[in-house]
């Protein structure tokens, strides 16, 4: 008995220390692959429902998963000291590539998003998504922190650039999420408190110009942008019935495949944007609550890497990654619950589509370089 | 020159992991407040949402149920159902709506003034659900678009039940019809009742046992996606819809007898004018003719504006109810009921004598009062002054008897009141009294009441108005010796299972006070009108070799104000202003069956003209097909009873058939 409880448990542990061993090899964070995989994997099943049982989206939906993996892995052996090397280079490709996208689209008189590279599309904005913290994370990586005024007006300029071409697309949810992403790092590296106030009294003050100086319909439009309730049938129409969706769900939810609301399309974008309100009448409270509990696990486990890495452009750019990564759950569960305005913010590896699936892996490909490398960074 | 900042790493990267620990609580919070909102949606407010999802994917198709029918005494259908073919669209399955409505109007099918109105109503409607393109197809329509179905994709011929009256316009006026429901209607109606219903009951019969009627409209629970397009599967899953059946209307059992009325209505073709028969001893309407009247499947299929104008603006107004509706002064029918108020306050006895020299006059009044023709009649006691329609005899008596007496004595026979028949819109007509005339009248020289006043209510002329109903409902009371039976067309309901629901007769307050000596006198004197004896009845000619005892009284009233110094003269007179006929007659007179009254407007004199009707509707009634009287159905009036094979009738002892009278 005793002998081969040894014999098992040696075995287990040997078993561990081989996977361990591997996940070392491949400089992979083995509880953040597990997270990511449950997230992508609840992500497929729920797709299947949502898109009325459609196959070939969800294989769709693997292979871009599987170019995820193939970026998360790739990255995840390049050497920071490389990644913060090439960043300007990053950056400035970026921008010029948002330049001709820009460009095209002006002269094509529509919107423009990505470029035709043949065999596939490319998305530069996507390209920014990384590109803009990382150039934030290097600009203060030689730099004492907390950044001084001088700095912090450069490391406006850096996000504001760039956001400002993609918002011209126009595609202001991603302009949004590549703003957020840069002054995350700007925030993490210590932007003083007083600084902060100052800009949310600016604001404050701006609307308020803004508000007075508009026409009745625009404010109209403001006002139902921020409540679509006002508009049952135009703009409120989503978030009506993703709220009806999500209710109707209860604790346990209506069944895997059988959430009227979804099933009979009075959910619209039901397998991208609002897939979230699909989890709610199909899984429930208890469904949503799950889902929740995975993207904290990851988030917070991404943020502990962070603390654990060693230099300045590690840490900024890996917490800037972690909290941006929440920052897009937050906006999707918000905008489907009815706690923020509809914008067109997908939720992180389940929402059905773009290239984000494949930035985001790649985001967490470099977080995991940027962890595993801890003790070669500044020898 | 600020002073040169070195990178301290042991002070950033407790900056840093003091920043990433705000962001991890804020996140906490964040996450809190989303499960917060989730707790909200999916806990507190979650019956709330799953109702509003249940009405998004279940939509509640009603079931129409099927209109009771309405049958007469012996079971003959007088309101039915009927699938009727109907041209139907699914706007979506046609490729090109204008040229299939082109192509609809060379096949005949739909008129091109049509055309316009049903774009519009194609283009209001969900291009999924079927628009209805043509009502009430022939078998002729149906077979010239059944054979180039082929040529129309997105339509096809539906049946729907609509309303069908086999009978057209016979007793139209009694039954009512159905027509399109209305903003009105909506207005008393319980709308979710009437969901999937297009028809609704507007007058006679039809309204007054409207919900009777109507039934209770089943339901379909039908899922149906965001689109409204009705769909088996609910993602993975069939799921279960619940039905409810539809509760068929209650047939109604009228005591119309179709033979009857056939009859009355043949006899009024080509005049105005109205009968109304019933059975004295229960109330039962045997027959209720208003002629001339209309096709209730004009309202039924929808009547078109010209249609109706057509029939509001012809001068025979064939949409008036004349036998509820039109008030007339009752002539000389009035006779026998003055008779027996004479006899009761004991003012004359039946022998009372008085000498017709053709005019009355009164004390101090230089007005004279002629009787009908100015023919002097001689001696005559009361019988003989009804049978003979003395109108000298009566302007006496109504002038002894005074206006005061003579309006208590009407009114248990229910002048001026409604009869309280089962169907709506009656009249009352009009029972004058001094009292009347002081609150109807404005100008105070006009609310005093004259004596000549008392006079013309002896002929029954002057402020008295009757409506045919109420005659009949008198001469059934009459009948009956002062029993009086609430006038109804329904006897009783048959539920959808066949239960049949009997309805007791409601039998109101009788008339007291009359003597059944008196009674008997005035009954012989109506019975007199029909025959010859010592003299001839005014309606005597009409009645001769009749198998049974009728006992009745003429009636002409006048239209038109005839100048003292001049003679009514029928040929000078324009149609409209020549007298109405009125017969009112009970029958067999002793133990009556059948109470009759019969208008004919401006017909002329009621012997001649109304008193023929009556005869007719009395035979349909009483005679079996060897044209001799039938024995009386045991419990008559409740239970359609078909009469066992007649046998011969007892011959009635009467005077003899003489030559004509008045």
């Amino acid at each position: 008995m005793i002998y081969e409880e040894v014999t098992s448990g040696s075995r287990t542990r040997r078993t561990l220390t081989g996977a361990t061993r591997v996940l070392l090899a491949l400089k992979i964070d083995g509880p953040l692959v597990v997270g990511l995989a449950l997230i992508s994997a609840f992500g497929l099943i729920v797709l299947y429902s949502a898109s009325g049982q459609s196959l070939p989206t969800v294989w769709r939906t693997v292979a871009r998963l599987v170019l995820g993996v193939a970026a998360m892995l790739l990255l995840a052996q390049v050497n920071p000291n490389f990644l913060r090397r090439l960043t300007p280079w990053l950056y400035v490709i970026g921008c010029v590539l948002l330049l001709i996208v820009d460009a095209i689209g002006h002269i094509g008189m529509g919107a423009q998003r990505w470029l035709d590279l043949g065999l596939f599309r490319f998305q530069p904005s996507e390209l920014m998504k990384l590109a803009v913290p990382m150039m934030c994370a290097w600009y203060l990586h030689e730099r004492p922190l907390p950044p001084g005024i001088p700095a912090l007006l450069l490391l406006a300029l850096m996000i504001i650039v760039p956001a400002a071409m993609v918002a011209a697309q126009p595609d202001l949810g991603t302009a949004a999420l590549i703003a957020i992403a840069g002054v995350l790092v700007v925030v993490l590296a210590g932007l003083p408190l007083r600084i902060m106030a100052a800009l949310a009294v600016l604001a404050a003050l701006g609307a308020w110009f803004g508000w007075n100086f508009m026409h009745d319909y625009q404010r109209k439009r403001v006002l139902t942008f921020l409540n679509p309730q006002t508009d049952p049938l135009g703009a409120g129409y989503h978030i009506i019935q993703s709220q009806i969706a999500i209710g109707s769900g209860g604790v346990f939810g209506k069944g895997w495949m059988n959430g009227s609301q979804a099933q009979l399309e009075f959910l619209p974008e039901r397998s991208t944007d609002f897939i979230f309100a699909v989890i709610g009448e199909e899984f429930g409270l208890l469904g949503l609550l799950l889902l929740l509990a995975l993207y904290g696990f990851v988030v917070g486990r991404a943020l502990y890497l962070a603390t654990q890495t060693q230099d300045t452009f590690a840490r900024l750019l890996a917490g800037s990654l972690a909290l941006t990564f929440f920052v897009y759950v937050f906006i999707n569960a918000g905008m489907v619950t009815g706690l923020l305005p509809v914008v067109g913010v997908p939720l992180p590896l389940v929402s059905y589509g773009g290239s984000s699936v494949v930035t985001l892996l790649a985001g967490f490909g470099i977080l995991m370089a940027l962890y595993s490398r801890r003790k070669l960074i500044g020898s | 020159m600020p002073s040169v900042r070195i990178k301290d790493h042991w002070r950033e990267q407790h900056l840093f992991d003091r920043r990433a620990l705000v962001g991890a609580v804020l996140i906490v919070l964040a996450t809190a407040g989303l499960i917060a909102r989730l707790f909200v949606l999916q806990v507190v407010r979650h019956d709330y949402y799953a109702d509003l999802s249940q009405g998004n994917r279940v939509r509640n198709e009603p079931i129409p149920a099927a209109r009771g029918l309405i049958l007469d005494r012996y079971g003959e259908i007088i309101a039915g159902n009927q699938p009727a073919y109907q041209l139907e669209m699914v706007p979506e399955e046609v490729p090109d709506i204008d040229a299939t409505l082109a192509a609809l109007v060379r096949l005949g099918l739909i008129r091109a003034e049509d055309v316009s109105e049903l774009t519009r109503t194609i283009d209001s409607s969900r291009s999924y659900d079927s628009v209805p393109i043509r009502l009430r197809m022939s078998d002729e329509d149906v077979a010239r678009f059944a054979v180039r179905r082929f040529e129309f994709p997105g339509l096809d011929i539906r049946t729907r039940q609509t309303r069908w009256y086999p009978n057209g316009d016979l007793a139209v006026h009694a039954l009512g019809y159905v027509g399109a429901i209305s903003e009105a209607d909506l207005k008393r109606i319980d709308r979710a009742a009437y969901a999937g219903t297009s028809l609704i009951g507007k007058l006679g019969i039809e309204s007054a046992y409207e919900q009777q009627l109507h039934g209770v409209n089943g339901n379909r629970e039908v899922l149906v996606n965001a689109q409204g397009r009705s769909v088996e599967r609910q993602g993975a899953f069939v799921p279960q819809m619940h039905t409810k059946a539809p509760v068929a209307g209650e047939d109604l059992l009228l005591s119309i007898d179709l033979k009857v009325q056939r009859a009355a209505e043949s006899a009024l073709a080509g005049r105005r004018g109205a009968v109304v028969a019933l059975d004295p001893a229960n109330g039962d309407v045997i027959a209720l003719a208003s002629h001339p009247g209309f096709d209730p499947t004009l309202f039924a299929r929808g009547i078109t504006g010209a249609e109706y104008r057509e029939l509001q603006n012809d001068i025979d107004r064939p949409l008036l109810n004349r036998a509820l509706r039109g008030a007339y002064p009752s002539g000389s029918t009035i006779k026998p009921v003055l008779g027996l108020a004479g006899l009761t306050d004991g003012v004359i006895t039946a022998d009372t004598r008085v000498y017709c020299n053709g005019v009355f006059t009164l004390p101090g009044s230089r007005h004279v009062w002629r009787s009908d023709k100015g023919e002097p009649r001689g001696m005559l006691d009361m019988p003989e002054a009804i049978a003979r329609s003395s109108d000298v005899y009566f302007y006496k008596l109504a002038s002894t008897l005074g206006i005061e007496r003579i309006a208590a004595f009407l009114a248990p026979f229910g002048y001026g009141q409604l009869t309280g028949i089962d169907i709506g819109g009656e009249k009352p007509g009009l029972l004058p009294s001094p009292e009347w005339k002081r609150k109807a009248f404005k100008r105070p020289e006009d609310r005093v009441w004259f004596p000549g006043e008392t006079v013309n209510i002896g002929i029954g002329q002057g402020y008295l108005l009757v409506t045919p109903l109420q005659l009949a409902h008198i001469a059934g009371i009459l009948g009956e010796r002062g029993r009086r039976f609430r006038p109804r067309l329904v006897t009783g309901t048959r539920d959808a299972a066949g239960r049949v629901q009997w309805l007791a007769p409601i039998e109101d307050a009788p008339v007291k006070g009359v003597s059944a000596a008196d009674w008997t006198v005035v009954i012989d004197a109506m019975v007199g009108t029909t025959h010859c004896a010592r003299y001839c009845g005014t309606a005597a000619a009409m009645f001769k070799d009749a198998p049974y005892q009728a006992a009745g009284k003429t009636g002409t009233a006048q239209v038109y104000t005839v100048a003292q110094n001049e003679k009514y003269n029928a040929n000078k007179l324009p149609e409209r202003l020549r007298d109405h006929a009125w017969f009112i007659a009970f029958a067999p007179a002793d133990a009556p069956r059948i109470a009759v009254a019969v208008l004919v407007e401006n017909a002329g004199w009621g012997a001649s003209n109304a008193a023929p009707v009556a005869r007719k509707v009395l035979d349909a009634y009483l005679l079996g097909p060897d044209g001799k009287l039938k024995p009386p159905a045991a419990g008559s009036g409740s239970a359609p009873a078909t009469g066992p094979a007649p046998v011969p009738a007892p011959q009635q002892p009467g005077p003899a058939p003489a030559s004509s009278s008045t």
